[in-house]
């Protein structure tokens, strides 16, 4: 394999990780809230949380303190994965 | 001090830092003016987005939305924060990369086609301009409201104090302005919340107080709360009962809506780095959900506090006396908000007493024939009232109203400035540098960005004094336009191989069918009674017209795909262009080739 077939196929390998870790955090990213939030409520009524349940608590906080380790996980994953590909910014 | 003084000087203080920064943050250069010389720390930027994004709507709406609904509003919640997972995943990082001032200008280069930038344009200054309306007359009523000034002439001060630092200072001068209007803006939501939540639970943090023992019950807050409104005859606050599609699609809208706004968007081209701009989005989000942690606690504490002083005996006792609202000055607040037309209350059985109950309800006309009731006498209470007011409902001292007041104007101005930058750089810089004369110098161009800033400003203060008809529904239209036309063609631009043809196809069907869906239910282009259907019955299913934004961009991404397929591919040379902007590598050559 030349260089630029090399260089070529890591970016390949790159940009699927890439998706696939933006596809795995999307996935939490509507569990929390299209899920538990709402369309799960009813299944979560049993468990109680401060005179509720856990899906008003993923309704008002819960889904937004998951968004931001999402966020931050994925800037943390990318940072890494950009050094193993040699692609970041010095 | 009169309290009048203490708004003044709070509100005072908190102008002279903004005058302040704008004299230290001068733009000398397009890139200063556009992208704050793209130096800008993501710490800064990501507290600097919060002030951009969190508008009047969030400081002053949102609490009232939840405190009177319940439940059903967690969409705001949810959508207003769930935006910036898809912001950073899928837009900022590579936007960033690109390395352009406006998010026109990369649909224009990536869709190789100035018809697809023109149309980018057109939705970038009609989102904005819709949006900055609800800003201006949002400074006028907390200037009217805090310093006795008439309308008018609040939003008047307020649009002078943005001109001395947007149009001199560009984006620069933007973003340290914004920055100190979030840690004002902050302040000023979470101490009053610090106290009701130390009032009423003992805990000192509100979002965790919302889920503690109310102590003069005993009981959880939450549960106390549902007892005290279902024995009034409203909808219990923790319960589901609007619907459920229409609730999944209207979180997804505003979520979509938030991620395709312009003016965030271009926050994070001010980042030197990719990583940073994905630090930033988290930053953003860490000073946001200050906030919209917060939110939740103020709405259902204070419906709580309002439904206690109603009901001094307990809701099976008797209602609070029209002499004790006159005389006890825990009922000043209400005489106060009874001077602005948005609260009043009338005596209709002449009892003396004012009952406050829902009177649709069954069980409750069946007790108000028994007591001698003839329908709910607090007959007006504006949602929009209840963050403003809360301090006042809550009995804190004279500097927290005063600290209220300066925090809702800096909420309108911070985001008054940034959408205000949105238009003016895509007039300067998508039509006056790319179509009218695109060999304008650099100085000529940083003039032009002025003017256009300076011609923004006076049209939107125009427009603030003289509100169309329309301007309550305005913010929905903004949200539609940003979710079914400019979200997907960006995303397409970086994940797909879709064409100029599918582009400008799709984001076209995604805003007609979306606008036509809005007018059908709202009037044709806002004017009163030429709708065909409402809310309460929409056109399709449960869909209500501020829900279809995300039915919008489904339709975008259906039709970019289908024209893009049956057209010709794309040419090597924009293959080339999505192939590095997916990587970070370069994006500081990026930047300076421009």
């Amino acid at each position: 394999m030349s260089v630029t077939e090399k260089e070529k196929e890591s970016a390949r390998a790159y940009w699927k990780t890439n998706v696939r870790i933006i596809l795995s955090s999307l996935a939490i990213w509507a569990l929390v809230s299209f899920g538990f939030g709402i369309l799960l409520r009813p299944l979560l009524s049993g468990i109680a949380v401060g005179g509720t349940d856990l899906g008003f608590w993923f309704a008002q906080q819960g889904s937004i303190l998951v968004f931001l380790g999402l966020i931050f996980f994925y800037a943390w994953r990318m940072n890494k994965l950009d050094a193993e590909h040699g692609v970041g910014e010095e | 001090m009169d309290q009048f003084t203490i708004n003044l000087l709070f509100v005072g203080a908190s102008f002279a830092l903004y005058i302040g920064i704008a004299v230290w943050a001068r733009a000398g250069s397009t890139s200063e003016f556009y992208a704050a010389g793209r130096g800008v720390h993501p710490v800064t930027n990501g507290m600097a987005t919060a002030a951009d994004w969190m508008s009047a709507a969030s400081f002053i709406s949102m609490a009232g939305l939840i405190a009177f609904t319940g439940y059903d509003n967690s969409s705001f919640l949810m959508g207003w924060t769930g935006g910036y997972v898809l912001l950073a995943l899928l837009l900022a990082p590579y936007l960033r990369k690109f390395g352009k001032f406006t998010v026109s200008e990369f649909i224009g280069d990536r869709f190789y086609s100035p018809t697809a930038r023109l149309v980018a344009v057109i939705c970038l200054i009609v989102a904005s301009l819709t949006y900055v309306i609800g800003q201006m007359t949002g400074v006028g009523v907390a200037f009217g409201r805090f310093l006795e000034v008439n309308n008018t002439l609040g939003l008047l001060i307020g649009a002078v104090i943005v001109f001395a630092y947007a149009v001199f200072g560009g984006m620069k001068g933007v973003t340290y302005t914004q920055v100190a209007q979030y840690c004002v803006l902050i302040m000023a939501y979470t101490i009053p919340a610090v106290f009701i939540s130390l009032q009423l639970t003992g805990n000192p943090i509100p979002a965790i107080g919302l889920f503690s023992e109310y102590e003069a019950s005993g009981e959880p807050l939450l549960a106390t709360l549902d007892q005290i409104v279902r024995e009034l005859g409203f909808n219990e606050y923790t319960a589901h009962h609007g619907d459920t599609l229409n609730m999944v699609l209207f979180t997804l809208s505003l979520m979509i809506g938030t991620a395709g706004l312009p003016h965030v968007i271009m926050r994070f081209f001010t980042v030197p780095k990719v990583a940073d701009a994905r630090w930033s989005a988290g930053w953003t989000l860490v000073f946001i959900a200050l906030l919209y942690l917060t939110a939740p606690a103020v709405g259902a504490m204070a419906r709580l506090n309002i439904t206690d002083l109603m009901w001094p005996e307990g809701t099976q006792g008797q209602a609070v006396s029209t002499e004790q609202i006159a005389n006890d000055p825990a009922y000043d607040w209400m005489a106060t908000w009874q001077q602005t037309g948005l609260l009043g209350w009338e005596d209709k059985n002449g009892d003396g007493r004012i009952q406050y109950y829902n009177d649709a309800d069954a069980d409750m006309q069946e007790r108000a024939e028994a007591e001698g009731w003839e329908g709910n006498e607090l007959t007006n209470f504006n949602r929009d009232i209840l963050v403003l007011a809360n301090p006042e409902i809550a009995n804190l001292p004279g500097w927290v109203i005063g600290l209220v007041a300066a925090g809702g104007i800096a909420a309108a101005l911070s985001t008054a400035a940034g959408l205000l930058l949105a238009i003016s750089s895509a007039v300067s810089h998508d039509l006056v540098k790319g179509r009218l004369n695109p060999n304008i110098s650099e100085k000529g161009e940083l003039l032009s960005a002025r003017i256009a800033m300076a011609a923004a400003i006076l049209v939107a203060s125009y427009l603030g004094l003289n509100p169309p008809g329309f301007a309550a529904q305005t913010v929905a239209l903004a949200f539609g336009i940003a979710a079914a036309s400019l979200f997907p063609v960006l995303m397409m631009g970086i994940f797909t191989k879709v064409n100029n043809k599918g582009a400008v196809a799709g984001m076209l069907s995604g805003l007609i069918v979306t606008l036509i869906y809005i007018f059908l239910h709202k009037g044709w282009f806002f004017i009163p009674d030429t709708n065909s259907f409402t809310d309460a019955d929409p056109l399709l299913l449960s869909i209500k017209s501020t829900s279809f934004g995300a039915v919008g961009a489904i339709i975008n991404f259906a039709v970019a795909f289908t024209v893009s397929r049956m057209t010709a591919p794309l040419p090597p040379e924009i293959e080339e262009l999505v192939e590095s902007v997916r990587v970070p590598k370069g994006a500081a050559a990026a930047a300076a080739d421009h």
